[in-house]
């Protein structure tokens, strides 16, 4: 767990987390800003009540985003044009996949469908 | 005896007030017996009184589900114990069950030791054979592949398949595989393709049981608790008098009736799940020691032929 924390609290620190301005006003979080950005940066997605958290984030090409399952039931990271994968993640489990492309990155949980979400990679 | 049909505009036996009756039992152990098109629902606490005989049919079978083997969280760190509670349950029935269906979710995590220890634990079942359909913790990381081998042997594609009991057509579906990000539960087109061609030389008086892990039903679609083809599988079931679907997944028991069609899900054996929309998410439902019992359960299901009469019971560990 301390891991985790850390890395949560970098994610902050990189981060500008706010509301965005479209219309379903998801939860974005802008992980690197253009001058901030370096290439060893890490994101965390919490996996939570069956919920991707951040929703939508959107990150600088060569990040890391870490996954991490907080939910008593197990989940899945997949990307839904085949780009990466996880396993099965119990409780406390983690997935971890670097963005080197800039792109939309799409994304579910394939045991619970309704569980979408995205990375944008600037 | 408490006949609950007051109202009867479609002349279908079945009115909204009687229906929702028989729902608000169904959680605490209630008899549902289509007798003739007719719903009646009786409290368990008459059945004991009710001449034993008569609740006979003419084939018994038990259904569990969502037994999670492996799961090891509040509320229940012990789901093992709370199987052999159900087989125990099952083990005292009046009529002992021709078999036992388990609608899925077998394991929590597909692991092999999990499987190891439900296929250990179930042998103490005094039944002929145990069918089986997937859910979707036993399909995780091999599309399936552990478990078809394990109890997929002489199923098809994803391991559906038909067998007949006593005059009754039963049919287990498999709606875990295969899922699209947004969507629910889904059977594929080579599966309903085979369903069709399954029931076609049927006879429209011939009963059918269908048995899938997901309801086949939209219970909550937010949660994922429905089946996105499950109308195009329905389709095909229309022109049959009696059509039982039997699910799990929602660990909880919840029943309508369309038509000629009765839908049930059965409680879970492992952990409860809350009511549609009451809690952030689907989740298991943390719930006090003392109240877990009765939240946990199995499903007791009779036919008795030429009546076309389906009796489905539910009863929790706690009764």
């Amino acid at each position: 767990m301390r891991k985790i924390s850390k890395l949560m609290v970098a994610a902050a620190m990189l981060g500008v987390f706010g509301w965005t301005s479209a219309s379903n006003a998801r939860f974005v979080a802008s992980a690197a800003t253009a001058q901030g950005a370096t290439k060893s940066q890490e994101v965390v997605v919490k996996i939570d009540n069956f919920s991707f958290m951040p929703h939508d984030i959107m990150v600088a090409a060569g990040t890391t985003v870490i996954w991490v399952n907080n939910d008593d039931i197990p989940h899945t990271v997949v990307s839904t044009s085949d780009v990466f994968k996880s396993k099965a993640l119990d409780t406390d489990d983690k997935f971890s996949f670097k963005f080197d492309k800039p792109g939309t990155y799409e994304y579910f949980c394939s045991i619970h469908p309704k569980m979408t979400a995205k990375v944008i990679v600037q | 005896m408490g006949k609950i049909i007051t109202e009867n505009l479609n002349n279908d036996g079945v009115d909204r007030r009687g229906f929702l009756k028989c729902m608000a039992w169904a959680g605490t152990g209630t008899l549902c017996l289509i007798q003739g098109g007719i719903l009646k629902s009786f409290a368990l606490s008459e059945v004991a009184n009710m001449d034993q005989s008569k609740m006979k049919g003419d084939l018994s079978f038990v259904q569990i589900s969502d037994s999670h083997i492996g799961f090891d969280k509040a509320a229940n760190p012990d789901v093992t114990a709370t199987l052999r509670e159900a087989i125990a349950k099952i083990n005292g029935l009046n009529q002992p069950p021709a078999f036992v269906l388990h609608t899925g979710d077998l394991s929590h995590l597909s692991k092999e030791s999990e499987f190891d220890t439900l296929d250990q634990t179930l042998k103490s079942i005094h039944t002929e054979k145990i069918f089986y359909v997937p859910g979707e913790h036993d399909v995780l990381n091999d599309n399936g592949e552990q478990y078809r081998e394990r109890y997929g042997k002489g199923s098809l594609g994803d391991g559906w398949y038909s067998f007949d009991q006593k005059g009754v057509h039963f049919i287990g579906l498999v709606n875990v595989m295969n899922l699209k990000a947004g969507g629910l539960g889904s059977l594929g087109k080579e599966q309903l393709e085979w369903l069709e061609h399954d029931v076609k030389s049927l006879k429209s008086s011939s009963p059918i049981v269908v048995f899938a892990h997901i309801p086949l039903w939209s219970i909550y679609p937010e949660w994922g608790w429905g089946t996105d083809d499950s109308a195009q599988a329905l389709s095909y079931l229309k022109r049959f008098g009696t059509v039982s679907v039997l699910n799990g997944h929602i660990h909880q028991v919840m029943q309508k009736v369309e038509g000629n069609v009765t839908f049930h899900t059965a409680m879970s054996t492992a952990f409860p799940q809350p009511q549609p929309g009451t809690a952030p998410s689907p989740g298991p439902m943390k719930v006090p020691t003392d109240k877990l019992r009765g939240l946990l359960g199995l499903t007791n299901v009779n036919f008795v032929r030429g009546k076309h009469t389906l009796a489905v019971v539910d009863s929790t560990l706690q009764e």
